[in-house]
């Protein structure tokens, strides 16, 4: 039996331990939030926070996941209110918006590590999370309203 | 303008709109204009019946409901067309929610490609916005006892003097209104719209910054299983033998089913194959690795893009068959005192929308009722309803948003997968595509070579020019002999602008041993990276700048005839070298291009096309390191694209394009060998990244009174000639084949 907290809230799990963090949440937990892109640690769309840091929940087990903290889009504020998802909500950077749960999510840990993030930081932290309709130039600018930095 | 087609819709007769629209509340439905926007390689507008398409309902609570029914994938048109009926109508944005449509074929088409959706729709959503408020308006008026001319409606209300009523409280007595006669309806001036060409935020905003936006892949129908499907490895191929054995024992997984492959020419049909059925994605998965599958890999099985690419270079060598000739070509290049030629070469590419297809089904009493990410959900009944022998109208095809598309969900394949394995398992199913199935099973963006030789004058300008292009044409899709595109005429072959007094555009034939299909801007990809290349090689040879020398060669201020092929845009599209000019001009003028001096290693290149009716310009900056690597700091765009409805998801729909055009013209690259795709997922099928894609793309909107024209596509042509040709300014290496990471610069 492997027991984590999803969101605040905690969990037992007693099905196979090698099943990806992604597919427990979005399969068994509902929490489509967290989205399916590439399987293979690749695209960045399935990004979660596990005790805060950004992972990526395609390539962390459940057994990787026992006994820790893990954070999904859903969970990361109340009201929507993250400064990143605020600065998100400024900038209107979603165009079809299935990779902007990932990209959140890793936006959020890079602040929380470096909350002053230069370009090059910006670059390193979020060339994993790919985004097919090209929001990257609106995803840079968001993130320095988040941080409080000029574009 | 037409308006005899608004009907009044009773509520109470029909069922879908009964669920949602209160009793007594004023529904309107709204006419589709096929026959003026359709592209020629669309319906055929003289037997396009009028369908009413988009409805639009004032509830008694004054909430108003517009029905999407075209797809959300990006674009924001689930925004966008709303916005225009709600400005006409006057209502407060706060006030109107939007429904998404079914599939049904009383909406007229609802594939949301081609760059159509503000195009088609534009006019009859004003339409039905006017035609609402005329009749608020004439309720009003009736119960007041005042002319209705002296009634105003705005933001909701009606007033006259001191009287006012809200929309909601004369929407019930509205409805028993006469349609107001076409000529009477009253729409606002430019000057009056508060949405129209000022913009509001996309409705599905906070949904998208939440994870609370339902895509496709996150689908649900109660008691459904998850399956994941292994396909013939080859197009064509079919199932010898499946030893599920392994498999069965996965924790999880439940059986096994097999897919018998499409009949005939695959269409949208399944690929056929071993489906595993599993309580959850993973075990599906993990199951499938399990199997043990035998394949007769049937007719493509030989299939190798190298040998292919060098019989598609061979026949653009000879002579092909002429879609534009004007002039005599042949005769100006035998008395020609110079000429130049060159080839150019394109890869397959996959659409890889970041939301692999998904679709979950249920088949019960001989109906089925679908959720899916999809452009095109009345073909998605229609595919659904070849397979499995039932009616079209006995499918139901409710549509998510769509996690990108770019055309590869115009094609229900996965859908119709998912419908099949409901009937054999008798539970709703849900099917999960991995990105490896997206990338080695897609509808391909076509290779293509192409040929092009000009006679130069003694000023260095063309006197002749020949392009010819050979590709596997996505007609082949439908029709397993067809080996001529001419459909991709039209898409930036056979509408090259350019004043040149002998000028011949040819097509070759090919055949096609993978799944061709559209992909975002579709054959103007190649097309333009040919000959805006080709320009730059004679701009180049004649030493002189690329803005002055490309204005010089498209010519005076004209219309360009088209010919038949694009006679029904031709009166409220024509093609004009003026607007070519004006995006050129002012992307030069935006970009300081006369002061941007090219050096070594840091190069300036310009390229212009229209497509989808949208003349384009870009300016691409970029640097070349001493190790050949490639990055762009900026790009300036200029387009004309009509008026303009939402401004800041035009500019979005561009730095977008100017994204994608980067993959396509950079990175992306399908090969096949021995009939099997060698890519599998983005380690190996290359889309650009955050530090790979232009620094900053800075958009200039072009003001227009023109039509509104497509503006999802036509940003993407441009990108690949005009980073060709910044390298070339860069570097002095001329870019004839695509991808640019495979060239060798410094």
């Amino acid at each position: 039996m492997i027991e984590l907290r999803v969101n605040g809230v905690a969990r037992k799990f007693d099905g196979d331990p090698e099943m990806p963090m992604l597919w427990y949440l979005r399969d068994e937990l509902d929490l489509t939030g967290t989205k399916f892109g590439c399987g293979m640690g690749l695209c960045g769309a399935c990004t979660i926070h596990l005790n805060g840091n950004a992972v990526r929940s395609c390539q962390t087990s459940l057994q990787n996941a026992a006994g820790k903290n893990i954070t999904t889009i859903e969970g990361l504020s109340t009201s929507h209110s993250h400064p990143v998802q605020k600065a998100w909500k400024e900038g209107n950077v979603p165009q079809c918006g299935y990779c902007q749960s990932g990209q959140i999510m890793q936006a959020a840990a890079l602040l929380k590590q470096k909350p002053k993030p230069t370009d090059h930081d910006i670059d390193e932290a979020m060339a994993g999370n790919i985004c097919r309709c090209g929001t990257y130039q609106r995803i840079r600018a968001a993130i320095k309203v988040a941080a409080g930095v000029k574009a | 303008m037409n308006t005899q087609n608004i009907t009044r819709i009773d509520v109470s007769r029909r069922g879908f709109l009964g669920a949602i629209f209160s009793a007594g509340a004023l529904v309107l439905g709204a006419p589709l204009f096929v026959s003026e926007e359709a592209l020629a390689a669309e319906v055929n507008p003289a037997k396009t019946p009028w369908f009413p398409t988009v409805y639009l309902g004032v509830q008694p609570n004054g909430d108003v409901i517009i029905v999407a029914h075209r797809s959300e994938m990006g674009t924001g048109i689930r925004t966008s067309l709303p916005m225009v009926a709600a400005d006409e109508l006057d209502v407060e944005w706060s006030r109107v929610r939007v429904e998404q449509a079914l599939g049904d074929k009383k909406y007229g088409s609802q594939d949301t490609d081609g760059s159509n959706s503000i195009r088609s729709f534009y006019d009859p959503l004003r339409i039905a916005g006017a035609t609402a408020k005329a009749m608020l308006i004439g309720a009003a008026a009736a119960k007041w006892s005042v002319p209705a001319g002296e009634c105003k409606a705005t933001k909701g209300f009606v007033t006259h003097g001191s009287s006012k009523a809200s929309y909601g409280d004369l929407a019930s007595s509205a409805s028993h209104q006469p349609l107001p006669k076409p000529e009477t309806l009253k729409f606002k001036s430019p000057a009056e719209y508060r949405y129209v060409g000022k913009g509001v935020p996309i409705v599905d905003l906070d949904d998208l910054v939440s994870g609370h936006g339902v895509f496709g892949m996150d689908a649900k129908m109660p008691g459904m299983v998850y399956a994941s499907i292994e396909h013939p490895p080859v197009i064509g191929g079919e199932l010898k033998s499946a030893d599920d054995s392994e498999t069965l024992q996965v924790r999880g997984v439940k059986q096994t089913v097999q897919i018998e492959r499409f009949k005939g020419t695959y269409g949208f049909q399944p690929l056929g194959g071993v489906a595993v059925i599993a309580d959850n994605t993973w075990a599906a998965m993990q199951g499938r690795k399990k199997l043990k599958v035998a394949w007769d890999l049937g007719p493509n099985a030989n299939y190798d893009s190298d040998s292919f690419r060098a019989e598609l270079t061979a026949t653009a060598r000879k002579p092909c068959k002429a879609v534009r000739n004007v002039g005599d070509v042949d005769a100006a290049f035998a008395a020609a005192a110079k000429t130049h030629e060159a080839e150019y070469y394109t890869p397959l590419l996959a659409h890889a929308p970041m939301e692999p297809p998904a679709a979950v089904a249920e088949f019960k009493n001989g109906k089925v009722e679908i959720w899916t990410a999809t452009q095109n959900p009345q073909a998605v009944q229609d595919t659904v309803s070849q397979v499995l022998g039932i009616k079209p109208e006995d499918v139901a095809c409710h549509v998510t948003l769509l996690g990108g598309a770019f055309g590869r969900k115009s094609k229900p394949d996965y859908a119709a997968e998912a419908a099949l394995l409901s009937k054999k398992v008798g539970k709703p199913v849900k099917v999960v595509w991995s990105r490896e199935d997206d990338v080695k099973f897609d509808y391909y963006h076509s290779t293509a070579a192409m040929y092009l030789k000009a006679a130069i004058d003694a000023n260095g300008k063309p006197s002749a020019w020949l392009q010819r292009s050979v590709f596997p044409p996505i007609f082949s899709t439908f029709d397993s002999n067809t080996v001529y595109g001419d459909l991709e005429m039209g898409l930036g072959w056979n509408d090259v602008p350019f004043d040149i007094p002998n000028h011949r555009a040819e097509n070759g034939p090919a055949t096609a041993h993978v799944r061709i299909g559209w992909m975002r801007s579709v054959a103007n990809v190649y097309h333009a990276f040919a000959v805006q290349s080709f320009l730059d090689e004679l701009a180049a040879a004649a030493n002189r700048d690329r803005v002055e020398y490309f204005l010089d060669v498209l010519g005076p201020a004209r219309t360009i005839d088209l010919g038949p092929t694009a006679a029904d845009t031709a009166e409220k599209y024509p093609l004009e070298t003026a607007r070519v000019r004006r995006v050129l001009e002012t992307v030069a003028d935006k970009s300081g291009w006369a002061s941007k001096k090219s050096t070594p290693g840091h190069g300036y290149g310009i390229a212009v096309h229209r497509s989808f009716l949208t003349y384009v310009a870009a300016v691409v900056e970029v640097k070349v390191d001493a190790q050949g690597k490639v990055s762009i700091p900026r790009v300036d765009i200029a387009l004309d694209t009509g008026k303009v409805i939402n401004p800041d998801r035009v500019r979005s729909q561009f730095e977008g394009a100017a994204v994608f055009g980067t993959s396509i013209a950079m990175m992306g690259e399908i090969t096949a060998k021995d009939g099997r795709i060698q890519q599998s997922n983005f380690n190996n099928y290359l889309v650009a990244r955050m530090p790979e894609a232009p620094y900053e793309t800075h958009i200039h909107i072009v003001n227009s009174d023109a039509p509104p024209a497509g503006v999802g596509e036509p940003g993407v042509p441009v990108m690949a000639p005009a980073i060709a040709n910044a390298i070339f300014a860069a570097t002095g290496k001329r870019i004839r084949e695509l991808p640019i990471r495979k060239q060798k610069l410094v």
